[in-house]
Formats: C-alpha cells, sequence, structure tokens
C-alpha cells in the first residue's frame, strides 16, 4: 500500500504537466482531464485511508522513500513520504475538497479562454499541496510550501491583464516569501542543532536542546505559519487574494493552502510542548489574528473579502487552538476540516451568485436573491449556520471545543484567551448574518442600481470585458456548479457531528499530536451556554441593522472604526508607506550611490591619471632642442649621481 | 706633453658641441655639433687608451667613427628631405612628433 | 601514454574557431553550422570525461603533464577533479545554447549602416572563449591558468565592443559608443587584476619555485614549503583580487552592468555564465589550496563582502529600468553566494557553492536568453516599454517566468539546492550572516516578479501587440534548459555526488571540519 503515496501526489502533478505543456490541442478537454486526475488522487486517498482504519492504531504510520534527494556531508535530505493519521486528513481534504472545486470549476470557467491552463495550475496546486503534508521532512516539506505558494501565484493572478490581479499575485507572494524566510531559517537551525531536519528524530529529540535554541525554531515556524495562514502580521495578502477566480479563493484561500500554518505548528508540537514562549506566541498570534479578521469582515461591501476576512478569523482560531498545545492540537485539525467545508461552500456559494449577478461583488447591489437562486440560497445557508456555530452543525462542535480548550489554558492567559474566543463568535454571528441578509434578504437592490459601485471595482474581469452595467438577471447556476454546493453543504452539516459521536476524530488523530484534558475553570455547559448567547447577540445585532432597515446602496461614511476596517484596519497603508515607499527610496538612492561613489571611485581614478598623462603630456613638444636638454640634464644628472655614490 | 691637457681640450670641445646643439636652430650646425661632441668623446677615448696604455679606447674610437659616418648619411639625408619638404633647415618648425 | 582527452577537449573548439573564422564571409550560414557543430563535438567530449571521471578515485583525473617552459619550470598539467567536471559540463551545455540563441545577432546590418559585422567572427570567438574557458578549468600549472585566465579577455573585449545590442534608444552612434565604454571598462577591471595576479604568480614562483599546483599545495599540507604568513597574505590577497574582479564581488563590480547591458544576450550569458564562473571556480582551486592560512585569515572579511554583493545586488536590481542590467545586479548578488560558500568553509557551503556555479549558469541562461529573445522582438531593452506580453507571447511569458522562478530559487527547481546548501552551510558556522544572507531570497522574489509583472502583465500595449510567440529556434534553446533546471532540481545527486569528493579535499587543505550539532539526532 505504501507505493500508492507517491501517486496521490503524481496524478495532479501528470495533470498539470499534460495540461500546461500540451497546449491549445488539450483545450476542448483539459478541464476533464484536470478533474479526472483529481478525482483518482481522491480515490487512491480513500483507498489508502481504508488500508489505514484496517490497521491498528500503532501501524498507522506509513513511509514510502523515494530517492536521496540532497547528500552533502552530514546534510541529508530524502524525497520520502510519511502518511499517518494527520496527513491522510489532509489528504482527505485536500482531494475531496479539491475534486468537488475541479467539478465546479468546468462550470464556473466555462466561458474563459484559457480554461486548460486554469486546470493546469489547480492540478499543481494540489500536487504540491499533497506534498506539504505527506513530507516526511521539512526541506521537502518547504518544497509544497512554496509550490503552492506558487500555484497561489498563478492563481491570483490569473487574470494577468488586469493588473490588479498581478500586483495582487506579486503581493501574495512576497509576503509569502516573507514567511518562508522564517521557514528556511527554522531549518537552517534544526540542521545546527539535531543535525537533520526529518520529522522523527527532531520531534523525538526536541526536548534534548536548550530553550532558547527551540524557542528560536519555534518563532520561525511561526513566521512561516503567518505568511502562509495570513495571520497578523503578514495577512495583508490574503484580502488582495480575491482578485483571483472565486473557485480558487474556495479551494486556495478558504479550504486548503491557508491552513498550511496550522499544519506546520500541529505537525511541529513536540517543539512547541518543550518551548512555551513560542507556543505563547503562537495563541496571542491567533487571537489577534481572530479579531482581525472579524473586524475587517464586518466592514467589507465585497462579498469575497467579507469571506477572506472570516477566514482569516477561523485560522485564527485554529492556530490559537494548536498554541494551547496537546490540549488543543486536535481542536486544530477538526475546526479546520469543517472549516474547510463550509468555508469551500460559502466560497462556491458566493461565486454561484457573481456567476448569475454579471459578476458583481457589491453586497449591497444584491439583495433577495433568495427567490432567484434557491440551491444556493440553501447550501450558503446551511454554511453560513455552520460557520457562526448553531447547534449541531459542524462549526458548533469545532469552535465550541476550541473555545473550551481556551479556557482550559487556566489561569489570566486562559480567561483572556476564551473571552477573546467568545467575542470572536460573536463578530462572527454578527458578519456572517450581515452577508447573508444582505445577499439573500431584503430588497432587490440590483434592480435599480445601474451606477457602478463606487466602494470596491469589480473583481471578475467579465464585466468589465462585456462592458455591462445593465440590469443583470440572476439565475441559478447549472448542475455541475451546484452538485459540489450540495456536497459540501452536507458535509457542513454532518461532519462535526460525525466526528464527535464518541470522539472519533479525537482518538483518531490523538497518536499523532498527544492529547491532554484541560482543567477549565468553568464548565462544559457553561461555555456552550455562552457561546450560544454570542451568537444569538451577534445575529441580533445584525439583523437590527441589515435586517429590520433596508440596506443603502451606496456605503454610508461610517465610524472611523468602520472605514478603518475597510481598509484592513490601515495595514496596507502602513505596508505602503513604510515598506513599499521607503523600499523605493533605498533602491534610488543605491542606484545612485551605485553610479556616482562605487563606479565614481573607480572612473574617478580613471580620469585621474588621464588629467596626469594630460600635463606629462605637455612635456612632450615635439621640439628636438627641448629633447636634448632634458637629455644633457637626465646625463649631467647621472654623472653627478656617480660621483656622489664615488665620494660616499 | 701632459695627456691630461688632452682630455681638458675633449672636455672643452664637448661642452661647444652641446652647447651648439641646445642653443643653435639650424638643423646643419646641429648636426654638426653633434659630431663635435662625438669627436670630443673619440679624442678622451684614445686619450684614455695612451694613459692606461692599453688598445680598448682606440678600438671604440673606431667603432664611433664608423657610427658617426652611418650617422652623417642617415641624418643628412633626414635633413635635406626636411628642407625640400618645409624650405626650412630649423628643428623648431619639425615638431610634428609631438602627441 | 592515453589519448589525451582533456587538451582534446579545449583544443577542438579552439581548432572550431580558426576554421569558423576561415569561412568567407558570403557564407556566413556554414560558419554557423561549423560552429554549431564544433561546439556539440565538444559538449561530446566533455560528456566523456564526465563519464571517464571516476568520483571516489585520485583527486586529479585524466592527468596530462609535459614540461613546457624548463627555465621557470613552466608546465603543461592538466587534471580534473569534481569540481572541474562540473563546469567543463557547464560550459560546455552552454556553448551550444549560446551559438544558437545568438544565430541572427552578428548578422550584418540593413543596408545604410556604415558598421562592418563580420558574422563568422562572432561565432569564432565565441569557440575561442570556450576553448580558453576550458583550459582554465583544466589546468593545474598556475601558470598556465593564469596565461589563459588574462587571454580570455582579448576575445570577450572583441565580443562585447565589436557585436554589441542593437536595442539602442539614441541610434547607432550612441550605441557604439556606449559599447567601447562597456568594453574598455570591462577590460580594464580584469587586467587591474590580472596584473596584480601576475605579480602574486611571480611572488610564488620566487617562494616555492615551481608553479605545479600539485606540487605546492602537497609541499603546503606536509609543511616542507614555508611561507612567512604576511608572504602568504600577499599573495593571497593577490590572487584573490583577481578572481573578486571576475566574479564580480562587491564593490569591484560595476564592470558587469555595463558588459551585459551593452552586450547581445548570447554574450551577456556568456560574461556571467561562463566566464564568470572561472574567478569563483579559481577561489576555490587555488586561493584555498594554496594559501590555506590566508584563507582562513581573510574569511571574515571576504564573508562581509560577499553578503554585501547578496543585499545589494538584490537591491540595485530592484532598482533597475533596464532589463539587462537588472539580471546583471541579480548576477551579482548571486555570486554573493557563491562566494559565501565557497568561504563559509563547510562541506555544504562548498558543495553548495560549486552547485550554485552550475545552477546558476543553466538559470541565468534561460532567463537571460528569453529576455534577450524579448527584446530582440520590440528593440528595446527598458523594462517600461513592455506590458501585457503574456496576453500576445504566452509561451515566451511563461518560459520567462520559469526563469525568473529560477532565479528566486523556487524548491523543485535547481538553484533552490544550491541556495539552501549554501544557507545552510553558512549558518551552521556563521548564524547571524546565514539570517542576514536570507533576505536575499525576499529581495530576489521581488526583483524577479515585479520585473516579469511589469512586462509580462496588466493591459497590452499597442507596441507588442503583434509580437510573435516563441520561435522552433528559441525553443530549443529554452527547453533543454527547462528540463535541465528541474531535473538538477528534483535530483542533483549526480552533480553533488562528483562534487563531494573534492570538497571533502578542500576542506581538508584548509584543515575544516563540519560544526556538530549540538544534539545527535540523526541516526
Amino acid at each position: 500500500m505504501e507505493n500508492l503515496i507517491a501517486l496521490l501526489i503524481a496524478a495532479p502533478l501528470l495533470g498539470a504537466a499534460v495540461l500546461l505543456v500540451g497546449g491549445r490541442r488539450l483545450d476542448r478537454v483539459g478541464h476533464w482531464i484536470g478533474t479526472l486526475l483529481s478525482f483518482v488522487s481522491f480515490v487512491i486517498g480513500l483507498a489508502l485511508f481504508a488500508d489505514l482504519l484496517g490497521k491498528s492504531t500503532e501501524h498507522r504510520t506509513m513511509t514510502q522513500h523515494l530517492w536521496t534527494w540532497i547528500s552533502v556531508g552530514s546534510f541529508h535530505a530524502d524525497v520520502t513520504f510519511r502518511l499517518d493519521q494527520l496527513s491522510m486528513t489532509f489528504v482527505l481534504l485536500i482531494t475531496g475538497v479539491g475534486s468537488l472545486i475541479h467539478l465546479y470549476s468546468v462550470g464556473y470557467m466555462e466561458h474563459d479562454e484559457r480554461r486548460r491552463r486554469f486546470f493546469g495550475y489547480l492540478n499543481l496546486f494540489l500536487a504540491a499541496m499533497l506534498l506539504l503534508v505527506l513530507a516526511d521532512n521539512y526541506l521537502l516539506l518547504y518544497v509544497g510550501w512554496e509550490g503552492v505558494g506558487l500555484a497561489s501565484y498563478l492563481l491570483i493572478g490569473f487574470w494577468q491583464h488586469k493588473p490588479s490581479a498581478a500586483t495582487a499575485a506579486k503581493k501574495a507572494f512576497l509576503v509569502n516569501r516573507v514567511g518562508d524566510m522564517g521557514l528556511s531559517i527554522a531549518i537552517m537551525l534544526m540542521f545546527a542543532t539535531f543535525g537533520t531536519f526529518a520529522f522523527g528524530p527532531v520531534l523525538s529529540h526536541a526536548g534534548d536542546t536548550s530553550q532558547g535554541k527551540l524557542t528560536a525554531i519555534g518563532l520561525m515556524l511561526l513566521l512561516a505559519a503567518c505568511g502562509k495562514s495570513a495571520q497578523v502580521p503578514l495577512q495583508s495578502w490574503l484580502g488582495d487574494a480575491m482578485e483571483g477566480p472565486t473557485p480558487v479563493s474556495a479551494l486556495i484561500h478558504a479550504a486548503t493552502m491557508v491552513t498550511a500554518g496550522v499544519y506546520l505548528i500541529v505537525r511541529s508540537g513536540a517543539i512547541f510542548n518543550a518551548a512555551p514562549d513560542a507556543q505563547l506566541a503562537v495563541t496571542v498570534v491567533g487571537a489577534v489574528t481572530l479579531l482581525f479578521g472579524a473586524i475587517v469582515g464586518c466592514a467589507k461591501d465585497d462579498i469575497k473579502k467579507a469571506l477572506a476576512g472570516s477566514t482569516m478569523s477561523q485560522i485564527g482560531y485554529m492556530v490559537l487552538a494548536a498554541g494551547l498545545g496537546p490540549i488543543g492540537y486536535v481542536f486544530a485539525i477538526m475546526h479546520l476540516v469543517t472549516h474547510g467545508f463550509f468555508k469551500a461552500g460559502l466560497f462556491l456559494g458566493a461565486g454561484s451568485v457573481m456567476h448569475g449577478m454579471n459578476d458583481e461583488v457589491d453586497m449591497r447591489r444584491y439583495g433577495g436573491l433568495r427567490k432567484y437562486m434557491p440551491i444556493t440560497f440553501i447550501t450558503f445557508g446551511l454554511g453560513y449556520l455552520a460557520i457562526i456555530g448553531f447547534p449541531f452543525l459542524s462549526g458548533f462542535y469545532s469552535k465550541d471545543k476550541i473555545i473550551e480548550a481556551a479556557f482550559a489554558k487556566g489561569g489570566t492567559e486562559g480567561w483572556i484567551l476564551g473571552g477573546v474566543a467568545l467575542l470572536g463568535a460573536a463578530i462572527t454571528a454578527f458578519y456572517m448574518t450581515r452577508v447573508m441578509l444582505m445577499t439573500f434578504f431584503g430588497e432587490e437592490r440590483w434592480r435599480n442600481a445601474p451606477t457602478p459601485s463606487p466602494a470596491e471595482p469589480s473583481v471578475e474581469p467579465a464585466a468589465e470585458t462585456r462592458g455591462e452595467h445593465t440590469e443583470p438577471h440572476p439565475h441559478e447556476s447549472p448542475k455541475v456548479m451546484t452538485i459540489p454546493m450540495i456536497v459540501l453543504a452536507v458535509g457542513s452539516v454532518a461532519c462535526g457531528f460525525f466526528f464527535n459521536l464518541g470522539d472519533r476524530f479525537l482518538h483518531w488523530l490523538e497518536p499523532v499530536t498527544g492529547h491532554s484534558e484541560g482543567h477549565s475553570p468553568v464548565s462544559t455547559w457553561t461555555v456552550t451556554g455562552a457561546t450560544l448567547v454570542c451568537l444569538v447577540i451577534g445575529v441580533g445585532i445584525a439583523w437590527a441593522q441589515y435586517g429590520r432597515k433596508p440596506v443603502p446602496a451606496v456605503a454610508p461614511r461610517g465610524s472611523l472604526l468602520t472605514r478603518a476596517a475597510r481598509r484592513d484596519l490601515l495595514q496596507d497603508d502602513f505596508n505602503h508607506v513604510v515598506l513599499v515607499r521607503g523600499g523605493e527610496h533605498l533602491t534610488r538612492s543605491l542606484v545612485y550611490v551605485d553610479h556616482t561613489l562605487v563606479d565614481g571611485v573607480v572612473n574617478g581614478t580613471a580620469a585621474g591619471f588621464g588629467g596626469l598623462s594630460g600635463r606629462l603630456r605637455r612635456i612632450q613638444n615635439g621640439f628636438a632642442r627641448s629633447y636634448a636638454v632634458s637629455m644633457f640634464g637626465g646625463a649631467a644628472l647621472l654623472v653627478a649621481a656617480t660621483l656622489l655614490m664615488r665620494a660616499v | 706633453m701632459n695627456p691630461v691637457n688632452y682630455l681638458y681640450l675633449a672636455a672643452l670641445l664637448f661642452t661647444i658641441g652641446a652647447t651648439g646643439v641646445l642653443i643653435r636652430r639650424n638643423a646643419i650646425v646641429v648636426f654638426m655639433c653633434i659630431e663635435l661632441m662625438l669627436n670630443a668623446c673619440n679624442l678622451a677615448f684614445v686619450t684614455f687608451s695612451r694613459m692606461h696604455g692599453n688598445l680598448d679606447g682606440q678600438i671604440i674610437a673606431f667603432f664611433t667613427m664608423v657610427v658617426a659616418a652611418a650617422e652623417v648619411v642617415v641624418g643628412l639625408a633626414i635633413i635635406v628631405s626636411l628642407f625640400r619638404t618645409r624650405h626650412s633647415a630649423s628643428v623648431d618648425d619639425a615638431s610634428l612628433m609631438k602627441l | 601514454m592515453s589519448f589525451p582527452l582533456l587538451t582534446a577537449t579545449a583544443a577542438l573548439p579552439a581548432v572550431g574557431a580558426v576554421a569558423t573564422a576561415a569561412v568567407p564571409a558570403a557564407r556566413r550560414t556554414a560558419a554557423k553550422w561549423l560552429a554549431l557543430l564544433v561546439s556539440l563535438a565538444t559538449l561530446a567530449l566533455a560528456i566523456t570525461v564526465l563519464v571517464r571521471f571516476e568520483p571516489g578515485g585520485a583527486r586529479y583525473q585524466l592527468t596530462e603533464s609535459h614540461a613546457w617552459i624548463k627555465n621557470f619550470g613552466v608546465r603543461y598539467e592538466l587534471g580534473v577533479d569534481g569540481i572541474a567536471v562540473a563546469l567543463i559540463a557547464l560550459t560546455a551545455v552552454l556553448i551550444p545554447f549560446i551559438i544558437l540563441a545568438g544565430w541572427h545577432d552578428a548578422d550584418p546590418l540593413e543596408t545604410g549602416s556604415r558598421r562592418w559585422r563580420p558574422t563568422q567572427g562572432f561565432f569564432a570567438l565565441i569557440l575561442a572563449v570556450e576553448a580558453m574557458v576550458l583550459i582554465s578549468f583544466e589546468s593545474t600549472d598556475v601558470f598556465l591558468f593564469y596565461i589563459f585566465f588574462e587571454a580570455m579577455l582579448i576575445p570577450m573585449y572583441f565580443l562585447i565592443g565589436g557585436f554589441g545590442d542593437r536595442a539602442h534608444a539614441q541610434g547607432e552612434e550612441a550605441a557604439a559608443t556606449q559599447r567601447s565604454y562597456a568594453a574598455v571598462k570591462f577590460l580594464l577591471y580584469n587586467l587591474v587584476g590580472g596584473l596584480l595576479m601576475l605579480a602574486a604568480v611571480i611572488g610564488l614562483y620566487v617562494v616555492a619555485g615551481n608553479f605545479s599546483l600539485q606540487e605546492i599545495a602537497q609541499a603546503r599540507a606536509n609543511g616542507s614549503l614555508h611561507m612567512a604568513t604576511s608572504t602568504e597574505r600577499w599573495l593571497f590577497l593577490g590572487f584573490f583580487f583577481a578572481f573578486a574582479v571576475k566574479a564580480p564581488l562587491w564593490p569591484l563590480h560595476t564592470w558587469l552592468p555595463n558588459a551585459m547591458q551593452e552586450s547581445t544576450a548570447p554574450v551577456a550569458v556568456l560574461i556571467t555564465a561562463v566566464v564568470d564562473k572561472v574567478g569563483t571556480f579559481a577561489m576555490l582551486r587555488f586561493c584555498l589550496q594554496l594559501f590555506p592560512q590566508a584563507s582562513k585569515w581573510a574569511t571574515p572579511v571576504i564573508l562581509v563582502l560577499a553578503l554585501i554583493s547578496i543585499v545589494y545586488g538584490a537591491l540595485l536590481a530592484v532598482g533597475q529600468r533596464d532589463i539587462k542590467r537588472l539580471v546583471a545586479y541579480a548576477s551579482i548578488s548571486h555570486f554573493g553566494f557563491i562566494i559565501m560558500g565557497i568561504f563559509a568553509m563547510t562541506s555544504q557551503g562548498q558543495s553548495g557553492a560549486t552547485l550554485y556555479m552550475v545552477n546558476h549558469g543553466i538559470s541565468t541562461a534561460a532567463w537571460m536568453l528569453v529576455a534577450g529573445f524579448l527584446i530582440s522582438r520590440r528593440g528595446s531593452r527598458l523594462i517600461a516599454d513592455y506590458g501585457g506580453v503574456q496576453k500576445v507571447a504566452p509561451v515566451l511569458a511563461g518560459t520567462f517566468l520559469i526563469g525568473g522562478l529560477a532565479t528566486l530559487s523556487l524548491p523543485g527547481l535547481a538553484p533552490f539546492v544550491s541556495e539552501f546548501l549554501v544557507l545552510v552551510g553558512t549558518f551552521t558556522r556563521y548564524p547571524a550572516i546565514g539570517i542576514i544572507a536570507t533576505f536575499g531570497i525576499v529581495l530576489a522574489a521581488l526583483y524577479a516578479l515585479v520585473l516579469y509583472q511589469r512586462t509580462m502583465t496588466g493591459p497590452v500595449k499597442p507596441e507588442v501587440s503583434a509580437m510573435p510567440d516563441l520561435r522552433a529556434r528559441e525553443l530549443v534553446v529554452v527547453a533543454p534548459l527547462i528540463v535541465l533546471l528541474i531535473f538538477l532540481g528534483v535530483y542533483p545527486k549526480p552533480v553533488t555526488d562528483i562534487v563531494n569528493p573534492a570538497v571533502k579535499q578542500t576542506m581538508s587543505d584548509v584543515h575544516k571540519t563540519d560544526p556538530k550539532p549540538s544534539v545527535e539526532a540523526a541516526k
């Protein structure tokens, strides 16, 4: 069975190669090739899953060694895959959700002339993401890590002819590179400390080294996670990443890639367990991002950006849980999986809405769409209920556990973290209700609002190319798009309940991540009750603001906080002023320095010699008699010198 | 007669020749002054030969004469051709060799 | 006596150069084909060298040794270790692509131009450079090396000054002025370095009594040849300066942007991917082996200079407006990595540096040649003159992106392996320098992606709207390079296996061992 692991990656990789190299000949069937290979990978994943289930708990780790990648001195990196419960969970999520989104994209990208290429990139993403979760050492993980970054870059910038898309893609890659720097430094530290960076030896010896080194490794891994998972302070790229086609946002920027940071932290649990300071930093980052994302999500009128804020916030929950140590690892992953379902479903729903609305993204120009798009409405609604934690839906279970675990951290920290998590739940309920109400309820604001919306420029290009600002005719999307939405909606409803039945998920993952029950200062039921109260408050406020009152089609000016939140809490402005402007000045002055100073010194030397020779040249005046003078003078000098030497 | 007197004469002739080279403009005169210097050297060589009692100086004097003769041939030819092209035998006019 | 394989490898392109130059001007297509065939035959010989070289065998293999100038102990001594074999292979692989990419670069200008361009001369010069580079890699006699190290400047000078880039905004006259400035600058910089080296070579002879690398290194190792500390340092500096100019290391780098900017893209590749490698190679072979103590003494300063090169080169690349200058500054940054790896004195650093030389050669060739194809279509080197090329020429844009991604060391492509090895090798001994150098990877992403964004994406500019995509000849150039990049990124073992033993030897020459990890976690 081990030999199948490589096939998991090989199938989508083959797809990417065939689609990207194949050229126009494959335009007509390319999307089906991509989808098929994605499903092949999913089926292999299922087979491996069945195999793992058939084994006893302690034999559930499989490895497959392919070849020695790099070997120099004691530096040794293998291409080895490791399939255990943790990576299996990811494999199923990635290939399952990935396949559904492939299918959805067949419909969504139908009119795009570069659809084949799109599927090539999607397959490339799948391969890289699978490599990331299947790698058996950090360096191979790094390959997948940057591979998904590349796929993300290509897909965000898929509509390259739009400068905004190209800029967003570049920004995503660059911000991720800062995180990647953290990962490479972490690997170097591991090598310097342990002499290896393979999971097995590093994690089993994590306790043998000094606290300081472990903290450094932990912080560097956290930096990496921040970049990939859009956590503060490296979160700025995610909002802009919504420039990509919506299926991309669903797959990469909601369900899978952005959760890689959580995977990294959970996978490196042994290091974090032994480095409490790094762990604390993880929880702080998680808690801050949780609120940050939620606040941004409240202010955005662009449906995708609102969802992006929500993604950031939900990953904040996961990172927070991962920072809690063994009490939280399992729940971080559980929330990751349920989030994968409902957030992918929500994005696909958003895509479906945009599909029916001439690619309009401004929610102020939606409204009352439930009549026109019943399936989208129902699936989106179920995803909405799941994310806000409506009882007995997926989010209810997974989020509740995280809040409990946060309280169970104990001490003041526990109260603060738990409080933040509760507050986050309330805000989540608020902004998701807002999205729901603005999109599917209320008056049909698209009917009489032909002026272009000033709030956010339209993301999808079709509206621009068609040049239409006429009244849209909302309609339900084709089956190829609705079926994935329905499947995901079922997952959002049921998987939380399923996972929690007899703590199935816990027992499944525990051998890899470890688990310990914390001692919560408050009882489980109190936490659940408090969460539900927060939920009701959040929904209530949103209803009061957007349900009862009509939504203005043009965004009101809003309070200072709203305006700041619309601008991503000014992070971009900060980046622009400090990094972009500062960097521009730095490079410009360096170009100047290089030209005037470094080159100038050399050219100055050359000019100096030129000047000197110009002077000396004048002695050479061409008059024979002056040459004769110098000759006689020289001869006289020589004679004098000789006499002098003799005298001495 | 004291052979040192010949050396004084040689030094005198050489100085006259050198001065001539430096101050005269006419190429022919400069040329003759050079010859004068060469002959002053010859005189000194022969004197030294006599004083030290070996023949090296005399042999070198013969070499000098040969070289001087060759020089006259080439030098006069140059001067003549210069005079033909420029209608002047002044050395200061022929300053084209400078950079 | 066995067949002198190394001599043949270097002599073949030399003979080919003469033959190509002798082809009459009217039959210039024949000259092109001749040059291409010669370069391919050289590649075949180089592959033979690669095959016959046994990684586990003696340090120098395929040796040849003949007396040359007996009075001064100069010998014609050739021999290759793993590092040299890797670089010989790189050179032999790249030259056919360079020739093919420059197929039309030296064609006579359109009628009315006063400039005369001997087409066959262009190709003959390229082959001449190849011959000299190859013999520099092969020679184990310091004097022999020196001669070809310097002689290389002559054909390079004519390649830069005589066959410049036609894309110049200010017309032909201005282009000619700029070009001769660049060529003279190139020549002067390298001559100054070479003269200092000559002094050091003579000094070495005075101290050691012969020029044989192996003999001197051996005598140094077993203590029979003692050098005063100051003598060794002066000699080291003389050698190092020449190599640092060639490499080029900050602040001796300013000739490279000019030279690369003014020459045609294939010649720019020849400069940075092939000729400059002689400098870094010679640091490994001559500086470390002949002057181990002085090398260690100079290490801190050199590492700092290398670090400055990395960051400075990358920052300047970001600020460039000219595509070729941008690539040149990116190369300066990469040479910083190579030199850092060499002087980190760890096996990862030095193997990584050697691998870096190979990978940088391939990646720069891919990136720069595609840039050259782009420039030749539009007739401008300015980044601002492009935009939206992706829409009209997707294959060109795709290959350009892959070249850029290779330059920014994307994992999965060859340069990642070498860059990471260099970083790890530096980090284990000098953590602070390793960490600062890591910033280089962020900056690399910045310049590579900004260049791609500005030229390839966005709305299609009217001037590029009729731009044709890559032609068959151009694809033949680019595709194998990309395949090589991917192959060596996934499976670099063939190169590291050859290089590792040589690096081990070099490490023992300088009496250095890798730092040990604090926890023995590896089995």
